[in-house]
């Protein structure tokens, strides 16, 4: 009954949370520049102009992936909050993306070809880590099920701090954040115009935000695996370090410039093997 | 129904500008004048964009390519011409291969004169380019689409 | 039974020799792909109905043994009359020894006469493999060499040769998986490194050549591995059985046939000889170097695998296949050759299985098995696409498919297909590939974790790729007759059905066909997979055929209007040509990444090979030292 509950506070609240998120965060970028920035409702009046703008694409198959790809993350976080297998949903995630991909790729044009092509190379950066997270949940209780992660009465993340740090650190590619938002970024005006989204235009844009605004909080669900136990207070403990957490990768965003492609794989790569690879070493020595 | 002018996306394009009226536009990104107020943003992608910003006169170079941007904007749409250049041709009008104003191309729903536009006058244009866009989003929804 | 299974397509090999007209030779490779199936279904029924126990037959026979001899010898004489003929002194050398030394122990040592052929569910599942996949290439073989042909104009017509050698492959192949007895193993493994390496020599050209005598030498090397297993097994323990080797657990003879079974599974430091066999007509790539011959290698793995827990010898296999399924991934990045890319995701998909036998626990081997199912259904449709292609397109470069969604949508699909089936959720790899990394955990394995992560990501990039370009909508310049025969898209269609066949029924394969020879192979057998996780892979499957297919008439209602794409407003009438800064028209060309200059063959072959050369020659040197572990 709760899992059903949770399920469906996932489907329904997390368009809303991750909308609500993204105003958050243009407004704290925009203090951060001294500028006011827009309110904190502007993510839901884009969506709602991108829904009633006319229909253009340039093929027939993008609309179609770009749904797949929107119901497919919804089922992979519908996996996670139902307590269901971590590393299964981290799977559905990367197949979930592969559509995205394909989406951009379909149209055969020139940026939304670049972007796709990086943020393949994205995922190779940072599908190690999301392996070696589950592995790591998997080592300190014994089950990669979600259940049971959280019935555990420590929290994973005094075992896994390392992960937590990798995470953290990869994150900001799946957040599409500087310096590692190579494939198509929340900021105007660049090289590869909006690469990954380039001829994404009214509902098939407004498709794509609604499934980044569910892998926002799938990604936010997975930080707070860290920190939830079978104590109460947990909940809430996690709750505000991932507001910590997202306000970070805000800083982060605004303090630093675009990375070259070498430049992330590397230190991606890097992160993973040392915060990564050590921290399940010792798990591994330890448990 | 939500209104288009909540969150009109903006796409700058430079027909044969001087690049004075182009500083200014991009004046109007910096916190000093801080259009992301307003919602908007400059995506540089006409099929993401609400609004086309235009700066200087058609060229013969420029004219495929201004028409072309436009068939790709989705409807509702407003075009800005910005400077005089945009306007009318301004001081290059009889240039042998400027063609005139964007209105000789595409249909302008704004003009915004100056040389350089003053980023006040710009933000102002855009401004009244919103209500045009409102209306063209009620009409459109009047036809049923 | 069994002397059907075997000389069915040995006669049928001899036969070929005398049909000269293409059309009797094309039915009856369809009648004897036929029957060698029919065979093979009748043969496993016949088994199960027997009550499916696990059968050792032919406790002496004196005659076949021989026979084998003699065919151990002419197999030598082949080689080394071949490798005067080109020039070669290695082969010889060790064909010679290999043969030698069998035969010393045949003569000299004292054996307890014991069983030569056994059949368990892990031999079934081989047959099933051997004679399905085997038959439909062979079906497939007969469209496509008459396309090869009308290509290359320059290779001589051999094909009478070819089609022989197919056959007599299959033959060998039944052998080798049905022999429980050594020397009848190696009897059978010599036969199938010869015919591979007559077959990647079929165009007689240098370079074929060159790669014919390399897979040659690797080979036999992998034999004299054998050949070595064989004497100690019988000097030390007087028994020639397979099952002797497991139960004994010595670690030199484990060693060796670890030697044999790396090197016929082309991991790292002999993974040369499988990419150079990719000069072959594809068949003999999809038959030989995807589908069965490298599985043989595997299937020794497996065979030995519960004696390799846990002690030295299994630290080494799995370090070594861990090690090349990683290696080999990221070489695949920078390749464009399609074939090259196959056989790189092969070598690493081997890797793969190859660390999951190191290991030896019941899960690793589960895994292993399954990997061992969907990468040959998977890996032999691939081929079997990308040779029909080569023949359309005329090339087999990955860059030249850009669109083939549009120019071969037939085609298109099923290399999607078979790509999808290799690494995407929910189809059957990754779910093998789930259980590998929870077993690798179990087994404390922490290098073996971090080559799993690193790997998987690897591969997905490269897969990735691939599938995108299939898929771009790009009207090509020129259209595009298929030229893809009949007795192709049999063979393609088969494969495709039988990839989500496998799928879609994949709790009933485990439970049918995976936990038996788990069963068998450890005695006692756990469920890997609870159901539970098991039907979330059933729903996960049906969602995603179900999700793109639903969104399609979602998103065909919606009225769309559409534009040319975004190139900077320079597009030159239509979406394939824009305007160049000299003012003329350009045809835009779109290419992946290839990331040569970090995952290039020429920065990481030669390390990747001497960390593996001397992770085993460290490991014969502690094995051969004694060190127990």
């Amino acid at each position: 009954m709760v899992k059903v509950v949770f399920v469906l506070a996932y489907l329904i609240l997390a368009p809303l949370l991750g909308g609500l998120l993204d105003g958050i965060d243009r407004i704290i970028s925009a203090r951060m520049q001294r500028r006011k920035g827009p309110g904190i409702l502007q993510p839901f009046y884009d969506l709602g102009k991108l829904f009633s703008k006319e229909m253009i694409a340039v093929n027939n198959v993008q609309l179609l992936l770009n749904l797949s790809y929107l119901v497919i993350l919804m089922i992979a976080g519908a996996m996670l909050f139902a307590g269901a297998d971590l590393l299964m949903v981290l799977f559905i995630l990367s197949t979930a993306d592969m559509f995205l991909i394909m989406a951009a790729s379909s149209d055969s044009s020139p940026y939304a070809n670049m972007g796709a092509s990086r943020e393949m190379l994205q995922m190779m950066a940072y599908e190690p880590l999301t392996l070696l997270i589950a592995v790591g949940f998997y080592l300190t209780t014994g089950s990669f099920q979600v259940s049971d992660i959280i019935r555990e009465d420590v929290s994973a993340v005094l075992w896994m701090p390392g992960l937590l740090i990798g995470f953290m650190f990869t994150a900001a590619i799946k957040f599409r954040k500087s310096p590692f938002d190579l494939s198509t970024s929340h900021h105007a005006h660049q090289e590869m115009v909006k690469g990954l989204t380039t001829e994404m235009s009214g509902t098939t844009l407004a498709i794509m935000n609604i499934a980044e605004y569910y892998e926002m909080v799938l990604l936010l669900g997975i930080f707070c695996l860290f920190f939830v136990n079978s104590t109460w207070w947990s909940w809430i403990v996690a709750v505000v370090v991932c507001m910590v957490i997202f306000f970070a990768e805000t800083l982060w965003d605004n303090v630093s410039a675009r990375v070259k492609w070498k430049t992330l794989l590397y230190s991606c790569w890097i992160v993973t093997l040392v915060a990564g690879g050590v921290n399940i070493l010792i798990l591994m020595l330890d448990k | 129904m939500n209104k288009v002018s909540k969150s009109p996306w903006l796409l700058h394009y430079d027909a044969s500008s001087c690049n004075g009226c182009d500083i200014e536009v991009l004046d109007c990104l910096t916190p000093r004048y801080d259009i992301e107020r307003f919602g908007i943003i400059n995506t540089g992608d006409p099929f993401q964009a609400d609004i086309l910003l235009i700066t200087g006169g058609v060229n013969s170079q420029t004219e495929s390519v201004v028409k072309q941007i436009y068939s790709q904007m989705p409807e509702p749409k407003v075009v800005v011409a910005v400077g005089i250049c945009a306007c009318t041709g301004g001081v290059f009008k009889e240039c042998y291969n400027i063609k005139g104003g964007i209105d000789t191309v595409i249909p302008v729903d704004v003009y915004v004169p100056g040389c350089a536009a003053r980023p006040e006058s710009i933000i102002d244009g855009v401004v009244k380019a919103l209500k045009i866009l409102d209306a063209k989003q009620a009409s459109m929804a009047g036809d049923g689409r | 039974m069994i002397p059907l299974l075997i000389g069915i397509p040995a006669v049928l090999a001899v036969l070929f020799q005398f049909v000269r007209n293409e059309k009797a030779r094309g039915y009856i490779v369809y009648a004897g792909a036929g029957i060698i199936m029919l065979t093979t279904v009748i043969f496993i029924a016949d088994w199960i109905m027997g009550g499916a126990r696990t059968l050792m037959l032919y406790q002496s026979t004196e005659l076949i043994d021989h026979l084998m001899t003699a065919g151990d010898i002419f197999l030598m004489c082949l080689i080394i009359y071949l490798s005067i003929k080109y020039g070669k002194v290695l082969p010889i050398i060790l064909t010679i020894l290999q043969t030698a030394l069998v035969l010393y122990t045949e003569f000299t040592a004292e054996v307890i006469e014991g069983p030569h052929m056994m059949v368990d569910w892990l031999t079934i599942l081989m047959c099933i493999i051997i004679a399905f996949i085997g038959g439909f290439i062979c079906i497939y073989t007969v469209g496509y060499m008459k396309g090869y042909h009308s290509h290359h104009k320059e290779v001589k017509d051999r094909q009478p040769f070819f089609f022989s050698m197919l056959f007599l492959f299959l033959a060998a192949m039944f052998g080798l998986v049905l022999s429980q007895n050594l020397v009848w193993i190696y009897f059978f493994w010599e036969i199938t490194s010869v015919i591979s390496f007559l077959m990647i020599g079929y165009t007689r050209t240098d370079e074929a050549v060159n790669n014919s005598f390399c897979a040659l030498w690797m080979n036999l090397l992998g034999g004299l591995g054998f050949a070595v297993a064989i004497a100690l097994m019988a000097q030390m323990h007087g028994s020639l059985q397979l099952l002797q080797v497991v139960n004994t657990g010595a670690l030199l003879p484990l060693m060796c046939l670890s030697l044999a079974g790396l090197t016929k599974s082309a991991q790292l430091p002999f993974s040369t000889w499988l990419l150079g066999a990719m000069v072959a007509p594809t068949p003999s790539s999809a038959l030989l170097h995807s589908a069965t011959m490298v599985k043989a290698g595997v299937y020794l793995l497996i065979r030995i695998s519960p004696a390799l827990e846990g002690n030295l010898v299994g630290i080494i296999v799995s370090s070594i296949g861990g090690l090349t399924f990683i290696m080999a991934s990221m070489m695949a990045i920078a390749q464009n050759d399609a074939k090259k890319v196959l056989a790189f995701s092969t070598i690493s998909n081997l890797g793969l299985i190859v660390g999951c036998t190191g290991i030896g626990v019941e899960e690793t081997v589960w895994a292993a098995i399954f990997l061992m199912i969907f990468h040959a259904v998977s890996k032999s449709m691939l081929f079997q696409s990308v040779g029909a292609t080569e023949n359309t397109l005329g090339s087999r470069d990955i860059e030249d498919m850009h669109g083939l969604i549009i120019t071969v949508p037939r085609l298109a699909y099923i290399m999607g297909i078979g790509i999808a089936g290799m690494y995407l959720a929910p189809f059957g790899m990754l779910i093998s590939k789930w259980v590998a990394l929870k077993a690798f955990v179990d087994s404390g394995n922490v290098i073996l974790v971090l080559f799993i992560a690193y790997g998987s990501a690897t591969t997905m990039f490269y897969w990735t790729k691939w599938l995108a370009k299939l898929l771009c909508f790009h009207i090509p310049r020129d259209t595009v007759n298929d030229v893809t025969r009949r007795d192709e898209y049999v063979s393609m269609f088969f494969h495709a059905a039988t990839m989500l066949l496998l799928c879609l029924m994949l709790p009933l394969v485990a439970v049918w066909m995976v936990n038996p020879i788990v069963r068998e192979l450890f005695g006692n057998s756990t469920d890997v997979l609870s159901m539970s996780v098991l039907t979330t892979m059933a729903i996960m499957l049906v969602s995603i055929f179900i999700v793109p297919a639903v969104m399609f008439f979602i998103s065909r209602r919606s009225h769309r209007e559409i534009v040319p794409i975004y190139m900077n407003g320079i597009n030159e009438g239509d979406n394939r040509f824009f305007m160049n800064s000299y003012g003329k028209k350009e045809h835009l060309y779109l290419s992946n990444w290839y990331l040569r200059f970090e995952f290039g063959r020429r920065h990481l072959r030669i390390p990747s090979i001497i960390m593996a050369a001397a992770v085993l020659v460290i490991g014969f040197c502690l094995v051969i030292g004694g060190v127990s572990w």
